[in-house]
Formats: C-alpha cells, sequence, structure tokens
C-alpha cells in the first residue's frame, strides 16, 4: 500500500459520504467484486474454495485490509490523549468511523454510535446499564423463539438477578413469527422487547418496524438485534423508530473484535456506564467521579482503534456497493439455491417464511449435519452445522442440528452448482 | 492408514451406520451409562451386563453422526466377550489413536478400530468418535452420563457460532 493511495480518515469519511448521497451505484459486477476478496482464491482439499458460511462471519475485501494496514503503518497512537501528530490523527480516523456507522444506519447523531466488542457486548451493554436500572421484580422481557443465544442469556442473567420473567413470540412451521401472540405477551409489567431483524438460523426476516410499532403504543422500548441484517439490506433506525439496533464488524466484512450499539441519545444518556476506567471519565478523585458525556462514557479503555477504522472502511466498501443492489443479488441467489434444493430427493429445507435473507438451512435425510459439513468440506465448500446458537428453535424444530448454507453479495450462481454438487456427492457417500 | 477425512467414510463405517451391531437396549443390565454431546447433538446410551469381570452381554442406541454410531457400534463388537480390563486397554488404545497421540501401528490390540484413525485430522470430529468408548468407560465407573465435549474434548474444540 503506498502512502499516495491510503485515504486519509477525512477522506475516507468523504468518500463514505459520496459513496452514499451523490454517486448512485455502480452495476452490480459479481466477478469485479470478488477480485476485492483475495481468500475467495483459496484451494480447499484441492478445489476452489466455495464460502458459504457468512452467517458466522463474512470475508474482508482488501480495501479494509490495505485501510488496516494504513493505520497500522502510518497512523497509529493512542486516542482522546494526547496533543502530537499521531494521536490526533489516530483520534480523528476512529472518529470519522464513528460517522460512517451513523450514516450507515442512518442513526440521528454520531453520539448514538457506540463501539462495543460486537453484537454480543452490545446486548450486554444494554442489558446491564439500562437492564439493571430499569427492570425489577415482576417485570418482564419480550424476546422471540428465533433468538440467537446472545440474544437469550443476558436477558436470563439479569432476569435472575432481578426476578424478572422471559416471554417468548412463537413462530409457525415457516420461521414466520405469530405477530397476534407477540401482541397478547403485552401487559402492564412488559419492560422491553429484544428481538433479531434476522433469523441467523433460518434467515426469516422479522417484521421489527411492526413489533416496534406496537410495542411503543405501550411505552415499551425496543432493542433489534441486526448481526444477520446489517450485511444484508439497508438498515435505517430512524425508519424502524427501534430504541437499541447492534450489530457486529466481522459480519459486514470488517474486523473481529469491534460492532456498535446505536441508543437514542436520550436512552443512552440516562443509562449508568457499563465499565468503569479510563477515558469514559469527566473527573475522578477517591470520593467521586463524574462521567463523560456519550459516547464516550460507554467506551472505557483504549478501544480497538484500528477494528472501529476496519469497520467504517467496511462499511463504506458495502455503501459504494449499494445495500439495496446487495440485497437484490442476495435474493437471486437464495431462490436459485432454494428452487434446486426444494426439489431434490432426500433434501428437506428448514425456514420458508415469505420473508428471508441470505440463509438456507436443510436437512439431508438419514445423514447428521456433522457428516455433511466434513464431506462438503472435501468439495471445497464452507457450510455451518449444528445449532447455530439456537438451541430453543432447535427444539422448537424437533432437530439437534442443522446444516445452514449462507450467502454474501460475492456468492454466485457457480457457488450454488458447487452446493447442490457437493450435497449430491455427500447423498452418494451415504447410499 | 489414510489421513485423508474423506477416506473416514470409507466402507466398513458406512456399513456399522447403516446396521449397527449390538444396537437396541438390554434387559436389566448390570452397568449402564448415557453419553451426550449437546452442542453437536450426538446422544447415545449403553447398556452391559458384566459377569466375573468379562462383558457377556451389551447393546447401545441413540441419535448421532455417522462416526458416533460406528465407533458405538464397532466398539460394542470389539469389547463383547472380553474382560473388562481387556475393554480398558482398548479404550486408551482407541482414545490415543483418535488424538492422534499415537500411531494404529503402534495399538496392538486396535485391530479393525483402526478404520478410524483418520479422524484425528478432524479436531471438530474426534469427540464424536471417542464419546462411546467415553461411555463406555463411565459405565464401567457406575457414573451415569458422560460428554467428551467442552472441558471433556481432548482436542479443545470449542462449539457455537453465530
Amino acid at each position: 500500500m503506498s502512502q499516495q493511495l491510503a485515504p486519509s480518515p477525512k477522506v475516507v469519511a468523504r468518500t463514505a459520504e459520496k459513496a452514499e448521497t451523490a454517486n448512485p451505484p455502480a452495476a452490480f459486477d459479481v466477478e469485479r467484486i470478488r477480485q476485492d476478496f483475495p481468500i475467495l482464491g483459496l484451494t480447499v482439499a484441492g478445489k476452489p474454495l466455495v464460502y458459504l458460511d457468512n452467517a458466522a462471519s463474512s470475508q474482508m475485501p482488501q480495501q479494509v485490509i490495505d485501510r488496516l494496514v494504513h493505520y497500522q503503518t502510518h497512523e497509529h497512537a493512542n486516542i482522546h490523549r494526547a496533543v502530537h501528530y499521531l494521536s490526533e490523527t489516530a483520534t480523528a480516523a476512529y472518529e470519522a468511523a464513528r460517522v460512517t456507522l451513523q450514516r450507515f444506519i442512518n442513526a440521528p447523531e454520531a453520539r448514538e454510535v457506540i463501539f462495543t466488542s460486537g453484537t454480543t457486548d452490545s446486548i450486554n451493554l444494554v442489558a446491564q446499564s439500562w437492564g439493571r436500572q430499569n427492570i425489577k421484580a415482576g417485570d418482564e422481557i419480550i424476546l422471540t423463539v428465533l433468538e440467537h443465544h446472545s440474544n437469550i442469556v443476558p436477558w436470563q442473567m439479569l432476569a435472575q438477578e432481578k426476578g424478572a420473567t422471559i416471554r417468548v413470540v412463537p413462530m409457525n412451521d415457516a420461521g414466520e413469527l405469530l405477530l397476534d401472540q407477540y401482541e397478547a405477551l403485552f401487559n402492564d409489567r412488559t419492560r422491553l422487547v429484544s428481538v433479531g431483524h434476522v433469523s441467523n438460523a433460518l434467515g426469516s426476516v422479522n417484521p421489527v418496524k411492526q413489533m416496534i410499532a406496537f410495542a411503543h403504543t405501550h411505552g415499551v422500548p425496543v432493542l433489534v438485534d441486526g448481526a444477520q441484517a446489517a450485511p444484508h439490506m439497508a438498515v435505517d433506525v430512524q425508519d424502524l423508530d427501534c430504541d437499541f439496533y447492534v450489530f457486529s464488524g466481522h459480519k459486514v466484512c470488517g474486523p473481529t473484535g469491534i460492532g456498535i450499539l446505536y441508543g437514542r441519545a436520550a436512552l443512552l444518556e440516562a443509562m449508568p456506564p457499563y465499565k468503569g476506567g479510563g477515558d469514559m471519565i469527566h473527573t475522578v478523585t477517591f470520593e467521586k467521579t463524574t462521567y463523560a458525556p456519550i459516547p464516550n462514557k460507554f467506551e472505557a479503555g483504549t478501544p480497538p482503534i484500528a477494528a472501529a477504522i476496519g469497520l467504517g472502511a467496511a462499511v463504506s466498501y458495502l455503501s459504494g456497493i449499494g445495500m439495496e443492489a446487495i440485497a437484490a443479488h442476495e435474493h437471486t441467489l437464495l431462490n436459485y439455491a432454494t428452487e434446486q434444493m426444494a426439489v431434490m430427493p432426500g433434501v428437506r429445507l428448514l425456514g420458508t417464511a415469505r420473508k428471508k435473507a441470505a440463509v438456507l438451512s436443510f436437512m439431508l435425510q438419514g445423514i447428521h449435519p456433522h457428516d455433511v459439513g466434513t464431506l462438503l468440506n472435501e468439495e471445497g465448500v464452507a457450510v455451518r452445522t449444528g445449532h447455530h446458537c439456537t438451541q430453543p428453535l432447535m427444539v422448537r424444530l424437533g432437530v439437534a442440528a442443522t446444516s445452514r448454507a449462507s450467502f454474501a453479495f460475492y456468492n454466485t450462481r457457480a457457488d450454488v452448482d458447487a452446493l447442490v454438487a457437493g450435497i449430491r456427492a455427500v447423498q452418494k457417500v451415504f447410499a | 492408514m489414510s489421513t485423508d477425512p474423506k477416506a473416514l467414510y470409507q466402507e466398513v463405517i458406512l456399513d456399522h451406520n447403516r446396521k449397527p451391531r449390538n444396537y437396541g437396549e438390554l434387559d436389566h443390565p448390570s452397568h449402564h451409562a448415557e453419553g451426550v454431546n449437546p452442542l453437536c447433538g450426538d446422544h447415545i446410551h449403553l447398556a452391559l451386563d458384566i459377569k466375573n469381570d468379562t462383558v457377556e452381554r451389551i447393546a447401545f442406541h441413540g441419535e448421532s453422526c455417522a462416526i458416533c454410531k460406528a465407533s458405538a457400534s464397532m466398539m460394542t463388537a470389539a469389547v463383547k466377550g472380553k474382560r473388562t480390563e481387556e475393554a480398558e486397554t482398548l479404550a486408551h488404545e482407541f482414545v490415543d489413536m483418535a488424538t492422534g497421540r499415537a500411531a494404529a501401528q503402534d495399538s496392538p490390540h486396535i485391530g479393525r478400530l483402526a478404520v478410524f484413525s483418520g479422524i484425528s485430522a478432524l479436531p471438530m470430529r474426534v469427540k464424536c468418535a471417542i464419546l462411546p468408548w467415553h461411555t463406555l468407560q463411565a459405565a464401567f465407573r457406575s457414573e451415569a452420563c458422560t460428554s467428551t465435549e467442552a472441558d471433556a474434548d481432548p482436542m479443545h474444540t470449542p462449539m457455537g457460532d453465530a
């Protein structure tokens, strides 16, 4: 990476803005996009890699890798501390990333975007800060049967501590939440709804906007777990009218160890700090500490600066392609894969919601998902097998585990063909 | 023995998966144990009748992947009629081979069980292959339940995901 090619943080922020507001995205060209992802050129077991585990983690384009290298090579120092050149450069790049994330989800203000270590950390922050302040004995928290463990366990821990109760929204056999039963769960003890935007195990797109509007008629705030939505669709927190929105960097082509919590400023300002330490204080004496305003109040200690800047570069990259174009390409792939697999003998699709994103969960008759995963790997095809951190959902579906193919915008029809051929090869071994 | 993972799914393992030996339950077993890997979904029940320190009868049933089921099937065939100390020796040899700590040719009692030697190249699957053997050892010790996941996983492969 030469220095002249490396954009300054200000240029990065400006580029992101341009990509979202000025330039219409170029025509979607998947082969050109694949050139940005060096890892897609790997061979596995002597076959070209077919990476279909994007719901677990997506791959990183060269643009983001370059941004990380540039930061470490030319810009690194601790932020918010010193007056020297590098500290100011690093601080500017870190705060520019926050603005890029703000625009990516259309948050009203940059200070409403808190950098966390990821979705799990974001949810724990809300549970431990907002939750411990606002949840009392006898209160109720509404979750759904589709939730990932990271949107269950933090609330259970809180409920156990406070003597609160978890209520669960059921779904139909297709994997769609039952809205009438959701509405019936509300009463005067309901304090919070926490719901996934897209199911990681089934791909169902939940009607979160409608669910939020209903919760608000009861004065109940809503947290949306966007871990599986942010990579696949345009997210507008103002249009959703959600109170909290969380997602992880590594699922949007960014680094691991970084994610965000969006929260309404009024809520965040009223919440106590989650972790104590440096960077989150205003003044400290041994008698009393006053806390910094948001977002710093929730960013104790030196944050993962490079990862935050990398996440900014990643969402700029996605915005440059265009989230609508990404969603359209992935829907085409999902439909193509669904059509093929629905007619394959011995294949059962799990999750047939009318609105789905990028995930295809399946069972092969008489073949355990772990055998499927091991044998597909021999065809170069990477899928996920297991319970996908959704054990309550697996119980609801009556299975111990599934195989899951999950798509990203850099996947192709050829990848789907390789999956289908791989499934035939697995079935042949067990025939 | 090949370490090509695909070679693991060879005829003998597939055959035991399709037609598991000693599959079912025993009336009034003297020993029994349950092997459960909740994260992966493997779950087997093992029952034995031990008389004069000899495994006279043995049976298993449950839900599991092909590796686990074939391992359980071949284990029951291998230990039936053996003295419990011989079965213990075999269990140690099998676990050492499966985890890659010993080669099949250095395992004097391993015999046909050498078809599982390739599993050591698949750390995520080792716990599937050794679950029946841990369950056997649990039954010998009159422990009701065992697992080869988490702390009990010799390969320390965390499971779970996003």
